[in-house]
C-alpha cells in the first residue's frame, strides 16, 4: 500500500497533469455549448504546461540565476521558457475562439452547437 | 554581407515582415500589389534554395549565428526545398488574383486584413518545413494554424464561422498532441533539435515516453493532415471558406501535415524501428485506404461540389497515408510526388470553383449545366484537372499512383495495389458527373454567365498546364523525390 502511494506521490504531477489532459478533452467532447468548449481546451492545454513545468523542475533546485560563489543547483529554464511560448499561442487561440463565438452568436442568436446544427438543416 | 548566404531565413522574414506592413497599408490598390511582389520573392528564394540543395546537398543554417543545440537550426535538404516550392508557389499562383477572386466571398469588413493573414498563413506553412527544431515547428504550426483559423471564418457564409470553430478545436487539439509529443521527446533527451534528437533517440527506443511521444505526435499530424477519420474538421471549413483560401490550403495545408508526418518517421525516430518494431505501416496503410474509399464514396453523392473536392482531398491524403505506411523507396517517393502533384491539381480545381463562384454566385452541380460551352477555358481546366484527380497517363495523377502501385507490389502487398486503382475508378464516378452535367446539359439562358475574367482565368490556366507538364517531365519531380528519399533513408534501398 505504502509503496503505491510513494509511487503516486513520486509522480504527484504527472498524474495531475494527466488528469487534466483528460477532463479538458472531454469537456471540449461532450459540451455542446461553444464557451464551455472553449474552456475544455483551456484547462487541456493547462495540462500540457503543467507537464513542461514540473519537467524542467530539478528537486532542491533553485531559479536559475548565476551567483557569485553560490554553489547552487539550478532547474532547467528551458521548459519553462518553452512553456511561456504555449501560454502565448493559447491565449491566440482562445481570443480567436471568443471572437469566433461572437460571431455565430451574431448570425445565430445562439451559442449551443446543437441549436447551430438545427438552424442549418432548417 | 552576402544576402544569398541567408536565403533560408529571407524565406521565413520577408512574409513574416511584409504581413504587418500590409495591415497598414490601407490602401488596397498598393498593398495588394505589394502582397504579390512578397509572395513572388519568396517563391523565388524557394526555387534559389532549391536549387542550392540539388546542386551541394544539405544546407544547415543557424539562426542569428548560433550553434545548435542553442540555437534553431533551419535545415534544408531535398525534401523541405521541395515543399517550399510548393506552398510558395501556390501562395505566387494564387495571390495575384485575391482581390477578385475574394470579392464575391468575403465579408466587406474582412477584406482589409485579409492579405496580412494570407500572408502570416505562408510564413507558418514555410516555416513549418524548413525549421530543423522541433519546439519551433509547434510554434510554426500554430502561427499557420490560428491565421488559417481566421482566414476561413471571412466566407460571407454564416456558416463559415462554425465551421472555422469546429477546425480551431480540432486543430488546437492536434497542436497541442504534437506538444505534447515534443515535450516528451525533450524529456528523455534533452534537446528540441532534430538532428540531435534522431542520434539520441537511438538508444531509448524500448521507453515508454519515446514510444508515447511517437503515438501523440503521428495523432497530431494526422489531425492537421486530415487523415480520416480525423478529417472531420475540412469538410465544412473548405466549403465555406473564400475559393482562394480553399485553393491555396487544400493545395498546401493537408501537405504540411503529411509532411510532419514524414520528417518525424524519417528524420527523427528511423524508419527501420517506426515499421519494424511499431508496426505504424499496419494503422498508415489501412487508414489510408479506408479513407480513399470513404472519401470518395462520399464525393459522389455530394451536390456542393467545393464539398465534394474537400471529401475528394480526405480521399487523397490516404493514398498519401498509404504511401507513406509502406515504408520503403518507391512508397516514399510516391508519398513525396503525390503531396507535390495532388497540390497542383487540387489548386487548380478549387481556383475552378472561384472562377465559378464568381459568375453564377455558386458551386453546387446543378449550377454547371453548360458550362462547358458557356465558360469553355474554366471547364477545360476543370476537365484537365479531373482527370489527374482520377490518375490518367499524362497527367500528374497518373505519376503518383504509378509509384504507388509500385511501391505496394514492392512491399508485397498486392491488395493494397488492388483497392488503390479500385479506389480511382471511384473518382471517375464523382468528377464525371460534373464533365456530364457541364457538356451535355443545356445552357441556361443568362447572358451574364460568361467566361471568368483572366486576372483569375490565368492562374487557373497555369496550375492546369503544370499538372500536365509534370505529367510528361516527370524527371523533374520523381527526380527531386528521389533524391530526397535518399536523405530520408540514409543510404538504404
Amino acid at each position: 500500500m505504502s509503496e503505491a502511494l510513494a509511487f503516486l506521490m513520486a509522480h504527484a504531477n504527472t498524474w495531475a497533469a494527466t488528469a487534466l489532459l483528460c477532463i479538458g478533452l472531454w469537456v471540449v467532447m461532450v459540451r455542446g455549448n461553444l464557451i464551455k468548449k472553449v474552456i475544455g481546451l483551456n484547462i487541456f492545454q493547462t495540462g500540457v504546461f503543467l507537464f513542461y513545468i514540473s519537467m524542467g523542475y530539478i528537486i532542491g533546485g533553485t531559479a536559475p540565476i548565476v551567483e557569485e560563489g553560490a554553489d547552487a543547483v539550478y532547474s532547467n529554464p528551458l521548459p519553462h521558457v518553452l512553456i511561456l511560448t504555449a501560454i502565448v499561442v493559447s491565449v491566440a487561440t482562445t481570443s480567436l475562439a471568443l471572437a469566433l463565438i461572437v460571431r455565430i452568436r451574431e448570425s445565430y442568436g445562439t451559442t449551443e452547437e446543437d441549436d447551430v446544427i438545427a438552424s442549418d438543416e432548417a | 554581407m552576402n544576402l544569398l548566404a541567408h536565403l533560408p531565413a529571407l524565406q521565413i522574414v520577408v512574409p513574416l515582415v511584409a504581413a504587418p506592413i500590409c495591415a497598414v497599408l490601407f490602401n488596397p490598390r498598393i498593398a495588394q500589389p505589394f502582397a504579390v511582389l512578397v509572395s513572388l520573392v519568396t517563391f523565388a528564394i524557394s526555387v534559389g534554395l532549391l536549387n542550392e540543395v540539388l546542386a551541394e546537398g544539405e544546407i544547415v543554417y543557424h539562426m542569428g549565428g548560433w550553434e545548435p543545440p542553442w540555437g534553431i537550426a533551419y535545415v534544408i535538404d531535398p525534401l523541405n526545398a521541395l515543399l517550399l516550392c510548393l506552398v510558395s508557389g501556390m501562395a505566387a499562383i494564387v495571390m495575384p488574383a485575391v482581390r477578385l477572386g475574394i470579392g464575391a466571398e468575403t465579408t466587406e469588413r474582412s477584406r482589409r486584413l485579409f492579405l496580412s493573414l494570407a500572408l502570416l498563413a505562408l510564413t507558418g506553412m514555410l516555416g513549418i518545413v524548413i525549421t530543423g527544431d522541433a519546439f519551433n515547428l509547434y510554434v510554426f504550426l500554430e502561427i499557420s494554424s490560428l491565421s488559417s483559423y481566421a482566414l476561413i471564418a471571412t466566407g460571407n457564409d454564416r456558416r463559415a464561422a462554425p465551421a472555422a470553430f469546429n477546425y480551431l478545436i480540432q486543430g488546437t487539439v492536434g497542436a497541442t498532441f504534437i506538444l505534447i509529443g515534443i515535450g516528451l521527446l525533450y524529456m528523455m533527451t534533452g534537446t528540441l533539435n532534430m538532428a540531435d534528437l534522431a542520434v539520441r533517440i537511438v538508444d531509448l527506443r524500448h521507453t515508454a515516453p519515446i514510444q508515447a511521444a511517437l503515438a501523440f505526435i503521428l495523432v497530431g499530424a494526422a489531425v492537421k493532415a486530415a487523415l480520416f477519420p480525423a478529417h472531420a474538421w475540412m469538410p465544412n471549413a473548405y466549403t465555406y471558406a473564400p475559393s482562394m483560401v480553399s485553393a491555396f490550403f487544400g493545395a498546401t495545408a493537408t501537405k504540411v501535415g503529411a509532411y510532419i508526418m514524414i520528417r518525424f518517421i524519417f528524420t527523427v525516430f528511423g524508419a527501420e524501428w517506426v515499421f519494424g518494431d511499431m508496426m505504424i505501416g499496419w494503422i498508415l496503410v489501412p487508414l489510408g485506404i479506408a479513407a480513399a474509399f470513404a472519401g470518395s464514396l462520399v464525393a459522389i453523392w455530394q451536390t456542393d461540389l467545393k464539398r465534394m473536392l474537400a471529401y475528394s482531398s480526405v480521399a487523397q491524403v490516404g493514398y498519401i497515408s498509404a504511401a507513406i505506411g509502406l515504408g520503403n523507396r518507391d512508397g516514399l517517393i510516391a508519398a513525396i510526388v503525390h503531396v507535390f502533384n495532388h497540390g497542383l491539381m487540387k489548386g487548380a480545381l478549387f481556383m475552378v470553383m472561384a472562377c465559378v463562384i464568381l459568375r453564377l454566385g455558386r458551386a453546387d452541380i446543378t449550377s454547371f449545366r453548360g458550362l462547358g460551352r458557356r465558360m469553355p477555358v474554366t471547364m477545360g481546366c476543370f476537365v484537365v484537372a479531373g482527370l489527374s484527380m482520377i490518375g490518367v497517363p499524362l497527367t500528374v495523377g497518373f505519376v503518383s499512383k504509378w509509384y504507388l502501385v509500385l511501391g505496394a507490389i514492392e512491399a508485397g502487398v498486392w491488395p493494397v495495389a488492388v483497392l488503390v486503382i479500385m479506389s480511382s475508378l471511384l473518382s471517375v464516378i464523382y468528377i464525371g458527373r460534373v464533365i456530364e452535367v457541364a457538356y451535355f446539359a443545356p445552357a441556361p439562358d443568362d447572358a451574364r454567365i460568361q467566361e471568368a475574367p483572366a486576372l483569375l482565368l490565368v492562374p487557373t490556366l497555369l496550375l492546369t498546364v503544370l499538372c500536365i507538364t509534370f505529367g510528361i517531365a516527370t524527371d523533374t519531380t520523381v527526380g527531386v523525390a528521389a533524391y530526397a528519399v535518399q536523405f530520408l533513408l540514409g543510404g538504404l534501398p
